[in-house]
């Protein structure tokens, strides 16, 4: 069996030559793409697909490689995770999330703000940018701090920010609780028309709280979160995309109430949108279990009728994307009473395979499932990726959709280990990570 | 209308705002204050047109060009003109603002020229008094001279209001300026646009019967004008705007952005101007292109003119305002 392969993170080198991709199983959620053929990159480009392409052979002097019938799809797109960088590298930096995520067939992610110093300022959007140019194997771009310093007062310089590449604007790890501060703040990134991402918790409502409100939390006696803790914030804030018209987006949805109110706004023609973590819709509170701190994020692991809402809304496409919400930590913020216990849980290397059981288990068909990960965070983020095209970037996964595995977290590549999932057995892998034409991991 | 424009054609008691305004009332203002520009460039700038009359310059808000410019507008028609600062700290609002009026009208004053920082304060004030009220400024409500002279400046360049195209840019949210100057345009048949970044727009703005731009080179092309407003420092420090960089980047005047509008665009800014904030410096002093200076000296003209037809004789009380 051939050994792993991970490419060396000096990624600008020269443009890789032509790679054909044969014997694929074609899926192009933009499209609605799904047929068996072959797939041509040039440089750094998608330069043609098809059916038809090389039905007589490869011309000499193009690399092939052979797909043996696996699904060949755009690079999966994370809109939303913590590189922990700068200012905690022993939990991750912009290169071992970069690792961890052409590992788990993540080919561009937006990473959040919430860094130490904050990104909130030009020359940070400006420093991200070419760390990640420098050291990571995939696509990473900067969502940047709502309010300056995330401190939920000041408007940061988003006309700037954006202009320096900033994708979106997040206070994330911590709500824009001041209600006109939050109405300014939407109503300021229209003139750049750049989403703004609410990390919706009312911190009253969530006082000490570290787990999901219910029986669970009452028999542990631990402190609840109630459901209406994301509730009230997501009303509030769809009243104020509507006197905005602010294009805001719901991070890491995860109640049946706050997922409702996404769902009337939707249908009310407002420009609201929302995204929902694997651990959302693979878990629900009792994977708390006996305190295990692995299983404590924020939010919370809710009840199942909340779970069971999250896999409806990633069905009828009121979730419009799935995103990680990576949150990397380290043995000793975790090694602690449930209580003191950092949130968070890594997610990059348990995406792709997670998601799948939605698919598996028949909640939602294959294409609209890639969709989720793809070509919608690509189009909320405003980024040309997440597509089987040509002229697209030629930014791939060829994943086995069926071979099970068990997660191991000892073999990710993630600098932190923080996730609940070890030891689940689990159906479909990333077998291929390509990032503009080249092969940045190949599975052993 | 007579080719002799006449103080007594002017139907209002008051001078609370431009809404309400005819286009008549309007011309006729611009006719008289027009007289007195070339009458205030000569040596003796002095009439007795308001001789024997009182004004009364009442401010509860801080203010040196437009007091000093309706001082000596006043002045130069032969009033009396008492200047009075009220510290605003020191007042309850309400019940001492009539208070002060009912004290001030014992005293019978013929113009009451009032300024408070309460949009309707000066209305309020108007129904308490017998004399004639010019507001000069009251909240972010109406500030009517500033806008006739802003058309006067304007229509002694461009020959006329009508069919102009006029961007009004910065902080329109808070500001008397904008609102004066939207009606003004409107009324006299220009076309108007707001620019700013929409945290300094007000709600439902485009139901003013103006274009709404949060784009400023958009908003810039093709204008006529480009009306600068003043952003006062409180609001740039985050809770409006970001910053004082993002925002001359994005909507602070400069050669670029202008060159957008009409090659012969005039620029106007009622000041004290930020330079660096909503105005380019090297602009703010280009002669060439800005009438900012003119617009100062049109203000006297202007206020003359107010105050001649606020002075008139007329029958006591119980004119329609």
């Amino acid at each position: 069996m051939p050994k792993e392969f991970l490419a060396d993170p000096a990624p600008q080198g020269p443009a890789p030559e032509a790679v054909a991709y044969v014997n694929a199983r074609l899926l192009d959620p933009a499209s609605g793409r799904d047929e068996t053929g072959a797939l041509l990159t040039e440089g750094r480009k998608i330069v043609d697909l098809g059916p038809a392409l090389f039905a007589d052979g490869v011309p000499e002097g193009i690399e092939v490689v052979d797909c043996a019938g696996h699904c060949l799809a755009p690079g999966l797109v994370d809109m939303h995770v913590h590189l922990r960088e700068p200012g905690h590298e022993h939990k991750e930096t912009l290169a071992s999330g970069g690792l961890a995520a052409a590992a788990g067939g993540v080919t561009t992610m937006a990473c959040m703000p919430n860094t130490d110093p904050v990104i909130d300022d030009i020359a940070l959007v400006q420093f991200i940018e070419r760390r990640a140019r420098e050291t990571s194997l995939v696509r990473i771009h900067p969502i940047a701090a709502i309010t300056k310093g995330l401190g939920g007062e000041q408007l940061t310089e988003m006309g700037m920010l954006a202009e320096a590449g900033a994708v979106a604007f997040s206070d994330d790890g911590r709500p824009v609780f001041n209600s006109l501060v939050m109405r300014r703040a939407m109503s300021y990134s229209t003139a750049f028309n750049a989403l703004v991402i609410q990390h919706a918790e009312d911190p009253n409502l969530s006082a000490c709280g570290c787990m999901n409100e219910g029986e669970t939390a009452t028999r542990l006696g631990l402190p609840g979160i109630p459901n209406a803790s994301e509730a009230v914030i997501v009303e509030r804030d769809i009243r104020l995309a509507e006197i905005t018209g602010g294009r805001y987006h719901v991070a890491h949805i995860s109640t049946l109430e706050a997922i409702d109110a996404v769902r009337r706004a939707k249908a009310r023609g407002l420009t609201v949108t929302a995204e929902a973590a694997p651990h959302h819709f693979a878990l629900n509170e009792t994977a708390i279990g006996d305190y295990r701190t692995f299983a404590k994020m924020a939010p919370p692991l809710r009840d199942e009728d909340s779970r069971r809402a999250v896999v409806e809304g990633l069905r009828d496409g009121t979730i419009d994307a799935i995103a990680t919400d990576h949150a990397p930590h380290d043995q000793d913020s975790k090694r602690l009473p449930l209580a003191h216990a950092a949130n968070g849980v890594v997610g990059l290397e348990t995406l792709l395979t997670l998601s799948l059981e939605l698919y598996h288990n028949g909640h939602i068909p294959l294409l609209a499932l890639l969709g989720a990960m793809t070509i919608r965070p690509a189009e909320l983020l405003g980024l040309d990726v997440g597509r089987l095209s040509v002229g697209a970037p030629a930014d791939l996964l060829l994943f086995d959709l069926d071979c099970p595995w068990q997660i191991e977290v000892d073999a990710f590549h993630s600098k932190s280990k923080n996730s609940p999932f070890d030891g689940r057995p689990v159906q479909g892998r990333a077998l291929h990570t390509v990032v503009g034409g080249r092969t940045v991991y190949r599975a052993g | 209308m007579s080719a002799e424009p006449s103080a007594s054609d002017f139907p209002h008691r008051h001078l609370l705002g431009i809404e309400g305004l005819s286009p008549g009332d309007i011309s006729l203002l611009l006719d008289l204050a027009d007289g007195y520009v070339a009458q205030n460039r000569r040596a003796d700038k002095k009439t007795d047109r308001l001789r024997g009359r009182t004004q009364i310059n009442l401010f509860f808000e801080s203010s040196t060009r437009t007091r000093t410019s309706f001082e000596l507008a006043g002045k130069r028609l032969g009033a009396d003109v008492i200047n009075m600062s009220v510290a605003t700290s020191a007042i309850k609002k309400g019940e001492t603002l009539i208070d002060t009026a009912m004290t001030l009208n014992a005293m019978h004053p013929d113009v009451l020229v009032v300024r408070h920082p309460d949009s309707g304060a000066v209305k309020l004030l108007s129904e308490k008094v017998n004399c004639a009220v010019i507001n000069a400024g009251d909240g972010s409500h109406e500030h009517p001279t500033q806008a006739l002279l802003d058309a006067l400046t304007i229509r002694r360049r461009k020959a006329e209001l009508s069919g102009l195209t006029v961007a009004i840019c910065g902080d329109i949210l808070h500001s008397r300026v904008a609102r004066s100057n939207i009606h003004l345009f409107n009324i006299m048949g220009a076309r108007v646009r707001l620019v700013a970044p929409p945290t300094l727009l007000p709600y439902a703005a485009e139901r003013l019967g103006v274009e709404v731009f949060t784009d400023m080179r958009e908003g810039l092309k093709g204008c006529d004008i480009v009306m600068m407003l003043r952003l006062q420092t409180e609001r740039m420090q985050g809770s409006f705007v970001p910053s004082v960089r993002e925002y001359f980047r994005f909507y602070g005047l400069d050669y670029e952005k202008l060159a957008m509008a009409k090659d012969d665009a005039l620029i106007m800014h009622p000041g004290p101007m930020n330079r660096g904030v909503e105005i380019d410096s090297e602009l703010a002093d280009d002669i060439t292109r800005n009438a900012i200076l003119d617009q100062v000296e049109m203000g006297v003209a202007v206020r003359q003119a107010c105050l001649e037809v606020m002075g008139r004789d007329l029958p006591q009380p119980d004119h329609n305002s």
